[in-house]
Order: structure tokens, then C-alpha cells, then sequence
């Protein structure tokens, strides 16, 4: 396995509290690795330690098998996507790209921006003023200034967060598929678990500064290893200490099989793509069930049976 | 409301309008009068005053002003960006570095300028303390030349530089230099093609600030400048005391007026809404 990045042991104490403690994971040349968790989880800080605006209390970040601790940020091959972009406003769009390739001391730069701006589809907007470009475009110029400089990971910080809903589903096609071209590293935070889950190859969890569990987002999903990850990713039923997911919670009105417990519905929405429904158990334990709508509808005050495979349960 | 804003607003109209119009108004009439043997004017309309302007003499007192405001500016500039970047990145002492800085207001101008007397004439401090440990062997001219005069104005005016750097340093977005950090620049880099070229409002604005005052500033030529040091400021109220030729003085005050507002309406032409 070629592994591009790893953290061993990574701690990041402050005098008031301790934001990343003792993390350790590693990044496979080419992946699409997110960093998922809560706000105040320690991501940002875990990805501004790999970066080198932090430098880490304790533990080894490893770049090529090589320890990174003591390296500056523009002595680092990693290069940041922030969150609010950060381009520069006094530059156009051409000197913002121009700017790492200029402190290398780059040869043929005016074809390396031609090409980062290609890639990006911005070609044209050379002369524009980032103040002149929408939100969408504001995020592309900051992947081409960072991209043209071949970093080994591309660190990006909620990049996905300033832009507008309805454009966030498009952009993060977008960028799964520019990662695919370019073949960089990423190395994603984000807090959206449908973004980490859809967008990366690999995940972490973290939370309260620590690593929760590291895998496939399926992986994470259907084999969550403890209840703060099953919890984050989506909702779960929680009955007699099994997990079960709404969406394999299911409802039928005759009992069946072992795993069958008997309710009776509270409420019914109905969601479009399938009906939401709110049941209440003999001992008073509240279960949803995400149900198709073709399998019938449940009236309030309903007496039903819910069950499940045993292979949907979500073994801690 | 509209009443209301009138009423407000009412004040401040008398006070620049009887203050500050009426007396503008007096100047330029004066301006165009034929001087009164004792101060004062006679009424006899004359464009002689401004054609006096133009005289060698007067020309090169305001070209040395201009020249000697400009280097007092650049001065301010340069010694104000690293004390404002400075203070900028304090932390909790910033307060504290600020009211240092403005801590001179608290005294006279006039008490301060003195006070440079002090420090630069032949026995003064820097020279006493020059002779006694024998680095020189007769005082330095230090006092009574253009030389005092610039230190006096950047002295005088730097917190009129430093407050806006301050300022525009302490808006700069943070991210904007892990940015260039990132993207490879050193510490030196990142000043020079980021902090720099962003501070370019404050700059303009500590420039305006300090330019302005100095070109029409006579104390401190008056005080630690030499005969040869004569400012326009020293001009006109020369023309208003000693020489008692008012409408002369009127016709120098009002040019420098013109000239600053030619120069100011330039610049916000250039600077835009972004003036400070």
C-alpha cells in the first residue's frame, strides 16, 4: 500500500483545552479521504496540523514517510482549500493562480495557468477580480491555485459549505470527478455526512478530538463500531440495545418471524419517496420506519408488528 | 422627518456656515483688495496679489514645502507601517501600544516641539552626551535646518499614519496569509505581495492624513528651522503679522487651499469608495 500521509499518535493540546488527542490514521496515494465529525471535533485542527499552521503537541505526520512536524506551510508539498477560499482580492484570477507558481520559481507559467484554468473551466476569466466571480467560480479558482502547484495532499476545509444549497450537490459531483482526472490526494473536512459518504473513497470519524472509527463509507455506515458514529451518519432505532436504521425497519400488520416486536403508529408523513412512520412500542419506546408507500398506508392508532433482517442490525 | 433631520442638522450648519464659509468668504474678497498701510485692507479691486505668487521667490517656498511635506509623508510611511504591523500583532498588549501611541496628544504641540529644541540644539542632549563620550569633538548642527524640521513633522504627525495602518492591519483577513503560507511564500513574501498591496487603503489614507497638515504647517519650521527653512505656512503668517499684507496672505492661503483640493479630488478619483 502506497501511503502518502499518516498521522501517528497526532495530539494538539491548548492551554484551555485539548482539541486533537493522540490520532492516528493514514492516506493512500490517490484516495478521496474525509474527515467527518461534529463541530468542534478537532477535524479543522487535524487538517490545519497536516497543513503546518499548528504545530502538534505530540506525535508524528508523516508526508512520503517523511516526519513533517518541523516543516513550515510553504515548506509543506500540501496545499489548502479553505473554507471562505482565501483568494487574494488585490489579484486577479490569473494572479492568484500565478502566485504559488511564482515563489517556486516555476518555468513556463503562463501554460500552467492556462492548463489549471482548463481544468477548472475557467478559461476566459483570466482577468477577473475574485469579486467578480460568483460563489461557484470563487471555489474553482481556489482548486486551480492549489492544484497547479502538484501538491502530494490536497487538504480542503468544508470547501463545499460557502455555496449555495441547490449548487452544493452539483459542485460535489463535480469535484469527485476532478479528483478522478487529476489523480491528487484529497483530503476532505467536512461535517455533512451525506457529502463524506457520497464524496470519499475512505472516512474518519471523529469526535471530541479523538478518531471514532476509520473505513469505507460503507463500512461506516453498516458497520459503525460505536453508537456516536452509527448516530452521526444517520438515525437509528435504538430497541432493547439493538440498532436498527429506519429505512430496515419495517412494518407488516400480522407478526412474522423472530425478530417482530408489536407497536402502534403515532403518525404518518409521507415524503414523497417513501412514508415516514412514527410508532410507539409496548414499553413505550418511540421507532420510525421509512417504509415505500406502495407497501399501503398506516392510520394513527394502528396496532402493528415491526421487524427487521438480522443482517440490518447494527452490531457494536 | 424631514424636520427633524433639519433640526439636527441645524447646529453643525450654523457652526461651519459662521466659522468656517464667512471667513473663507472675507479671505477671497480680501484676496482680490489692495493691502491698508496699517494691516487691514482698502478697497480698490487688484489681481496683483496672485500674480505675486508666481514670483521665484514665493514659488520656490512652495515647491520646498511641497518637497518637505512629501519626504515628512514618506517618512511617516515608513516608520509607521512596521509600528502599526507591530502593534497589529500585540495580542492583549495592543491596547496599551495604542494609547502609547497617542499619548503625545496629551500634551501641546507647541510644548513638544520645544521639547525637540532641547534635545538638538548645540547643548542639548544628543550633543552633550556625543561630546562627553568623546565620539565628537564640537556639537552637530542638528538644530535650525531642514533636518529638524523633518524629524519635527514625522515626529509630530506619525500617529496620523499609524492609527489607519492600524486599522486596515487589524481588518486584513487572517486567512489571507495562511493562503500565501500555503501556497509557498516566506514571511518576507507574504509582506510584499500580500500585506503591502492590501494595506494600500490605510496608506492612502495615512498619507492624506499627514500630508495635508504638512503643508501647512508653521510651527515647526518656525521653532526648528533656520532661515533658510521658510515654509509657506511661515509665508502667510508672516503676511498676517510682521509684514501686515493681509490680502497677500489671503491670496497664498487660498492657492494652498486650491492646490490640496486638486490633489485630494485626484486621489479620490483613483481610490474610489476605498479612500479610507
Amino acid at each position: 500500500m502506497d501511503l502518502v500521509l499518516e498521522l501517528r499518535g497526532v495530539s494538539k493540546h491548548y492551554p484551555t483545552h485539548q482539541a486533537v488527542n493522540g490520532i492516528s490514521f493514514a492516506v493512500e496515494r490517490g484516495a478521496f479521504f474525509a474527515l467527518l465529525g461534529p463541530s468542534g471535533c478537532g477535524k479543522t485542527t487535524t487538517l490545519r496540523l497536516v497543513a503546518g499552521f499548528e504545530d502538534a503537541t505530540a506525535g508524528d505526520v508523516t508526508l512520503n514517510g517523511q516526519r513533517i512536524n518541523h516543516l513550515k506551510p510553504y515548506q509543506r508539498n500540501v496545499n489548502t482549500v479553505f473554507q471562505n477560499y482565501a483568494l487574494f482580492p488585490h489579484l486577479t484570477v490569473r494572479g492568484n493562480i500565478e502566485f504559488g507558481l511564482k515563489r517556486q520559481g516555476a518555468g513556463d507559467i503562463p501554460r500552467k495557468v492556462r492548463d489549471a484554468l482548463d481544468l477548472v473551466q475557467l478559461s476566459g476569466k483570466d482577468d477577473r477580480f475574485p469579486t467578480q466571480l460568483s460563489g461557484g467560480e470563487r471555489q474553482r479558482v481556489a482548486l486551480a491555485r492549489s492544484l497547479v502547484l502538484q501538491p502530494d495532499v490536497l487538504l480542503l476545509d468544508e470547501p463545499l459549505s460557502a455555496l449555495d444549497p441547490n449548487l452544493r450537490k452539483q459542485v460535489r459531483s463535480e469535484l469527485k470527478s476532478l479528483q478522478r482526472r487529476v489523480g491528487t490526494t484529497f483530503l476532505f473536512v467536512t461535517h455533512d455526512q451525506e457529502e463524506a459518504l457520497s464524496l470519499s473513497d475512505r472516512m474518519a470519524v471523529m469526535n471530541n478530538g479523538m478518531l471514532e472509527q476509520v473505513g469505507t463509507p460503507e463500512d461506516i455506515y453498516l458497520r459503525p463500531r460505536t453508537r456516536f458514529v452509527a448516530g452521526f451518519l444517520g438515525a437509528v432505532n435504538w430497541i432493547d440495545g439493538i440498532g436498527v436504521r429506519p429505512e430496515a425497519t419495517r412494518i407488516s400488520r400480522t407478526a412474522t418471524g423472530e425478530r417482530c416486536i408489536p407497536a402502534t403508529v403515532r403518525s404518518s408523513v409521507f415524503l414523497g419517496n417513501c412514508l415516514q412512520v412514527e410508532t410507539v412500542c409496548t414499553n413505550g419506546q418511540f421507532v420510525v420506519a421509512e417504509v415505500s408507500r406502495l407497501d399501503g398506508s398506516f392510520a394513527p392508532g394502528e396496532a402493528v408488528h415491526l421487524w427487521w433482517n438480522p443482517s440490518d442490525e447494527l452490531r457494536l | 422627518m424631514t424636520r427633524l433631520r433639519r433640526l439636527f442638522l441645524a447646529p453643525a450648519g450654523v457652526v461651519i456656515g459662521t466659522l468656517f464659509l464667512a471667513p473663507l468668504a472675507i479671505m477671497l474678497v480680501y484676496s482680490f483688495l489692495t493691502r491698508g498701510a496699517y494691516g487691514g485692507v482698502t478697497a480698490q479691486f487688484t489681481v496683483e496679489n496672485y500674480q505675486r505668487v508666481i514670483d521665484p521667490l514665493y514659488a520656490a517656498i512652495l515647491l520646498r514645502t511641497f518637497v518637505m511635506a512629501g519626504t515628512a509623508t514618506l517618512g511617516c510611511l515608513v516608520l509607521g507601517f512596521p509600528l502599526a504591523l507591530f502593534i497589529s500583532r500585540a495580542g492583549s498588549r495592543k491596547n496599551l501600544y495604542l494609547q502609547l501611541v497617542i499619548l503625545p496628544f496629551w500634551t501641546s504641540f507647541l510644548v513638544r516641539t520645544y521639547a525637540w529644541m532641547f534635545l538638538l540644539r548645540d547643548t542639548g542632549l544628543v550633543n552633550s552626551v556625543l561630546l562627553s563620550t568623546g565620539l565628537i569633538r564640537e556639537p552637530l548642527p542638528l538644530l535650525y535646518n531642514d533636518g529638524a524640521v523633518f524629524v519635527g513633522l514625522v515626529y509630530g504627525y506619525l500617529p496620523f499614519v499609524v492609527l489607519p495602518l492600524y486599522a486596515t492591519l487589524e481588518r486584513l483577513d487572517k486567512s489571507l496569509l495562511e493562503a500565501a503560507a500555503d501556497l509557498g511564500a516566506r514571511p518576507s513574501m507574504t509582506l510584499t505581495r500580500v500585506v503591502i498591496p492590501l494595506c494600500a487603503p490605510g496608506f492612502r489614507a495615512g498619507a492624506l492624513l499627514v500630508f495635508i497638515p504638512c503643508l501647512g504647517a508653521y510651527l515647526t519650521p518656525d521653532l526648528l528651522g533656520g532661515s533658510k527653512t521658510v515654509m509657506v505656512g511661515n509665508v502667510i503668517q508672516n503676511q498676517f503679522t510682521t509684514a501686515r499684507d493681509w490680502p497677500f496672505g489671503a491670496a497664498v492661503s487660498l492657492l494652498l487651499m486650491a492646490i490640496v483640493m486638486v490633489l485630494l479630488m485626484l486621489l479620490i478619483r483613483r481610490g474610489g469608495d476605498k479612500l479610507i
